[in-house]
């Protein structure tokens, strides 16, 4: 049951227990249990909320920074994406295979708020290399879900 | 002019289904849980086949018993799930939809006279394509105590010295029935003694919530006698592609060609290039879609338990065939009223042979949020209908 709960969860996060109960075929209290093992094990680690920003009259800017880094002694990578994942504005850092090695992602109110982070924080730690921002300037689909069409139902309404 | 029309079409009866499409489709906000297709996009990876193979300029007739490629896949596909061989060179046939194939494999073997068994509630195309193939549709009632199943005593005592060929609709549309092994090695048994043909439609064979899906075809000797119907719509969501296929005995696929050839001439071709990637690289998708709807029936059995609607548990496809038998009213009356007054389409049992009075077709090709919406309505108005009678 675990791999098709983690599936329906990570669409949707706000169904409730007894529903999910039903569609597993499983009893209330399992689900329950294993959800807490979820959690336990630090499967599920959060269950979030997929915003489109864009469709607010709240300003937000995103950008994925390439980040070409020296790797440290002893420590790898990990030293160097921990003092970049501790500032609150970088929502994601992932270790890259190919031509960088980290790739960071920042939210800020504005480009100014972000070139800004980039050259006072990011540039200048020690073992940053060189850097290479891209804004993003529109979300087509996001977490799998597709922000700029709404599934619309083609079908003829009966058919045998 | 006079006599115009031809008898025999003018006297087969026009789909049940076709009267609530009219009514519905003037209804601009109804719901409807009556559709007899997959709710999923036609996965993309198949589509950008379809679209790749016409900027190839792939745009041609295909030999007429399809491409090569697609018909030695399809012999892969069926080795691998069902362990049986075919030779694509002469025992496959694409065809299209699987439609197509009904038809022109009765015309194939039918004389005039011949009887065709026909196991209902079913699919509405097999009464009248024997019909137009000469034959004499011989109904076999299926029965809810059976799970709708056929069973080998109801089809023994079908039997005449007339019958030619038994037509075997498993996966079931409308009721979600499902043959096992066991049902299959009885009724192979009893063909075999009475020398008949079968032809099995298993179009929904991908949909099954229980165990694997058997065919007839693994059963001893049957696979000499038995046109083998598949297709890509339900498996792969690929209804408006309009492709399916026909596997069978060498002489009986000769004949299925020919019929094929002077009406069709081949299937589609964009819709055959991507039926390749389809059955090549489809397994997922597969996967994901049946997990999906098997939740949905899940979802669905529970709501008729507690709204207490007898339903017995269908282990295929993507319907449900709840018992309404306790509101006197039926199946028509109930739709049409479910329909008018609560403005949900649902399809009567009715419109899949006589003996579908008393059950709905309701199809879970929707996702989990709609068939709420519209399972929320149904509890309504079974409320209401028991409200009702208790008045009276």
């Amino acid at each position: 049951m675990r791999e098709e709960l983690l599936a329906i969860i990570e669409r949707n996060s706000r169904i409730d227990l007894k529903e999910l109960a039903v569609i597993l075929g499983v009893e209330e209290i399992d689900v329950v249990n294993e959800l807490q093992a979820l959690e336990d094990e630090g499967i599920v680690c959060g269950y979030h909320t997929m915003i489109d920003w864009e469709k607010t009259s709240i300003e937000k800017v995103s950008a994925l920074i390439e980040v070409r880094v020296t790797p440290q002694r002893g420590q790898g990578f990990d030293n160097i994406a921990e003092r970049i994942y501790k500032y609150p504005e970088v929502t994601s850092v992932y270790l890259i295979s190919g031509g960088f090695d980290l790739l960071v992602t920042l939210e800020g109110k504005s480009l100014k708020e972000i070139s800004g982070f980039v050259s006072d924080k990011l540039s200048t730690l020690d073992s940053v290399l060189s850097t290479a921002t891209h804004f993003i300037l529109k979300k087509y689909k996001d977490h799998g879900t597709i922000l700029t069409k709404k599934y619309e139902d083609q079908r003829e309404k009966v058919s045998p | 002019m006079k006599d115009m029309l031809s008898k025999q079409a003018v006297g087969l009866k026009p789909s049940g289904i076709r009267k609530f499409f009219d009514i519905v489709s003037e209804m601009e906000d109804a719901l409807s849980l009556g559709v007899g297709e997959p709710d999923f996009d036609t996965p993309w990876h198949i589509r950008d086949e379809g679209i790749y193979s016409l900027e190839k300029g792939r745009t041609f007739y295909t030999s007429n018993s399809g491409l090569i490629e697609l018909r030695q896949e399809i012999c892969n596909y069926i080795k691998r799930k069902q362990g049986i061989s075919y030779d694509p060179k002469h025992e496959v046939l694409i065809t299209v939809g699987g439609s197509e194939a009904i038809d022109i494999g009765l015309r194939a073997v039918i004389n005039p006279g011949d009887e065709v068994l026909i196991p209902q509630p079913s699919f509405v195309s097999y009464e009248p394509c024997a019909v137009m193939a000469g034959g004499v549709p011989v109904i076999i009632e299926l029965k809810a105590e059976n799970e709708f199943r056929l069973t080998a005593e109801e089809l023994e005592s079908a039997i005449t010295d007339k019958t030619k060929i038994l037509i075997l609709p498993f996966p079931n549309n409308p009721t979600g029935a499902i043959m096992e092994r066991k049902d299959l090695e009885a009724i192979a048994e009893v063909i075999r003694k009475h020398d008949i043909l079968v032809m099995s439609d298993e179009i929904y064979s991908e949909l099954t919530y229980k165990e694997k899906h058997v065919s007839i075809i693994e059963m001893e000797g049957m696979k000499e006698r038995t046109i083998l119907i598949n297709g890509f719509s339900k498996a792969y969501a690929m209804t408006g592609w309009r492709l399916g296929y026909a596997c069978g005995p060498r002489e009986i696929m000769e004949q299925m060609v020919k019929l094929h050839q002077f009406a069709i001439m081949c299937a589609p071709t964009t819709s055959q290039y991507a039926a390749i990637e389809a059955i090549r690289n489809g397994d997922e998708d597969i996967k994901e879609m049946r997990t999906a709807y098997n939740q949905r029936r899940r979802y669905l059995l529970h709501a008729f338990q507690e709204m207490g609607l007898e339903c017995f548990e269908p282990f295929g496809a993507f319907y449900v065939f709840p018992c309404i038998k306790e509101f006197g009213v039926t199946s028509e009356e109930f739709a049409e009223r479910f329909l008018a007054e609560e403005k949900v389409a649902v399809v009567p049992g009715t419109a899949f042979g006589d003996c579908g009075e008393g059950y709905l077709r309701i199809s879970y090709a929707y996702s989990l949020d709609n068939l709420k919406l519209a399972i929320g309505k149904l509890a309504d108005f079974v409320e209401k209908l028991r409200r009702e009678g208790k008045q009276a």
